[in-house]
């Protein structure tokens, strides 16, 4: 269970999550930019650049991003030319090389809307219970995902902690310091008795990528066991994260074994 | 043969049947023990077998209406085409304790996502899920087979043959939905006429409208 970070198998698969259309709205959102005027070029860069972060966590990159990237890049490409050489146009909405792309985005935007009214509608169908007390349980292990911060937010977060961390010497080698392991049990003793750390305040003081990088690994796994909940008040705010109550402090690694995402 | 005094009120009967019920209970099944007690008990007690749906229906909206303007503490939820005796909603922390029940497990955001697609879309094969979602949906598709709010409803035509999904009446039950109309923006989301990028699943998909 050492060394984690320089095994292959040790990937959070991220799919299970959010897809490369929650990446482009998160973007999207995140600049107040227009759905139907995408400024291709600046959410080709940006979104380039999540790929990279990405890659540093050795997050598993499922192939739907990288199939929207090239969507991007073709889309990207085909703006740059005058309209006469786009190809043929049948309709009018055709003419503009966004338009399928922007219909996809607005088409999952009402579904991801769709699915807040179900989840607003189980949180008050959670208070109700009819005669023998059996309104529908899920079990203990659900499909339970990062329920009150998005996995792009932490990114977000581990982007600013890495854009703060001074620069590595070249040249010179590291031996890995730092494992996930270890970085599991400091972030549960930080967050006993029911403390809350700030994630930004985390990553102070960390002077090597890999230390911040095994962090946040560790805060993803542990968010995943469920053991921690990351919370953040406002959109862009500041993310806190706490340990959920009532989970029991065994084994905190071990359910990975199982291979929950193999099918 | 029995020795009750006074026979009860229609509405009385329904409230009893609704208490005593463990699902939600529809017209149809009150309608049908109406029935069967007049055969069973014989005399007085088949003056209520001739009672109509319709009448049944009017009977439990009286019922609704006295529950809140007694504040009972209890409703009647209209819930998977029938009806259900509840607590009101704001009783619930009170329910949770005495039941010594924990906050039940919630759905995550891809898992929510997932469901309503195929609630507005189905019968829905896993390709068009994914499609809208842009990621492969296999595990969160699989939990909510498991769970019994997704099902396998038929198989279509297309090559292969795969599965088409469709949500369960669990699902309604979990959501507190009357019937899939309930969703708001059915007509919207339900399926637009579709793009020209998939003509050939519409064509072949069997029980559209």
């Amino acid at each position: 269970m050492a060394d984690l970070l320089q095994t292959e198998e040790y990937k959070v698969n991220l799919e299970v999550f959010e897809g490369p259309l929650d990446l482009l709205l998160y973007l999207i959102k995140k600049d107040e930019l227009d759905v139907y005027d995408i400024q291709i070029g600046r959410i080709t860069t940006q979104y380039m650049e999540y790929l990279e972060l990405m890659k540093i966590l050795n997050l598993e990159i499922a192939g739907d991003f990288i199939v929207m990237a090239s969507t991007l890049m073709l889309i990207k490409s085909r703006m740059l030319l005058p309209d006469e050489e786009r190809g043929p146009v049948d309709e009018d909405d055709e003419d503009d090389p966004r338009w399928d792309l922007v219909r996809q985005l607005v088409e999952y935007k009402k579904f991801k809307d769709a699915a807040g009214f179900l989840e607003y509608l189980e949180e008050e169908q959670e208070n109700i219970f009819s005669r023998e007390g059996e309104h529908v349980e899920l079990g203990l292990h659900p499909d339970v995902g990062m329920s009150d911060v998005g996995i792009f937010d932490l990114i977000s977060a581990l982007n600013q902690a890495l854009d703060r961390a001074p620069e590595e010497e070249l040249g010179e080698i590291f031996s890995e310091q730092f494992t996930v392991t270890e970085k599991v049990d400091v972030l549960l003793k930080m967050t006993g008795k029911g403390r809350s750390v700030s994630l930004g305040r985390l990553f102070l003081g960390m002077r090597s990528r890999q230390e911040i990088v095994c962090t946040f690994l560790a805060v993803l796994e542990l968010i995943k066991l469920n053991r921690l909940a990351a919370r953040q008040d406002g959109h862009f705010e500041e993310i806190v994260i706490e340990q959920v109550e009532g989970n029991e402090p065994e084994s905190v690694l071990k359910e990975d074994e199982d291979g929950t995402d193999e099918y | 043969m029995s020795n009750i005094e006074t026979l009860p009120e229609l509405k009385e009967i329904i409230g009893s049947l609704l208490f005593a019920a463990k699902k939600s209970v529809t017209a149809k099944e009150i309608r049908k023990t109406l029935v069967g007690a007049g055969k069973n008990y014989g005399g007085l007690y088949e003056q209520f077998a001739s009672v109509r749906e319709n009448d049944i229906l009017a009977v439990v909206e009286e019922l609704k209406m006295e529950l809140i303007q007694g504040s009972t503490g209890l409703s009647i939820a209209d819930v998977a085409g029938g009806f259900r005796l509840q607590n009101e909603m704001n009783c619930g922390p009170w329910v949770r304790t005495f039941l010594d029940k924990d906050r039940s497990a919630k759905l995550s955001k891809p898992a929510l996502e997932t469901l309503a697609i195929v609630a507005y879309r189905q019968p829905v094969l896993r390709s068009e899920i994914e499609s809208v979602r842009g990621v492969a949906v296999d595990h969160v598709l699989r939990n909510l087979v498991e769970l019994q709010l997704v099902k396998v409803v038929a198989r279509s035509e297309l090559p292969g043959r795969p599965w088409l999904f469709g949500t369960t009446q669990r699902f309604l039950e979990h959501f507190g939905l009357k019937c899939l109309e309930d969703m708001p923006g059915m007509d919207e989301l339900k399926r637009m006429e579709l793009d020209e990028d998939k003509p050939e699943q519409t064509e072949s998909l069997p029980g559209m409208e």
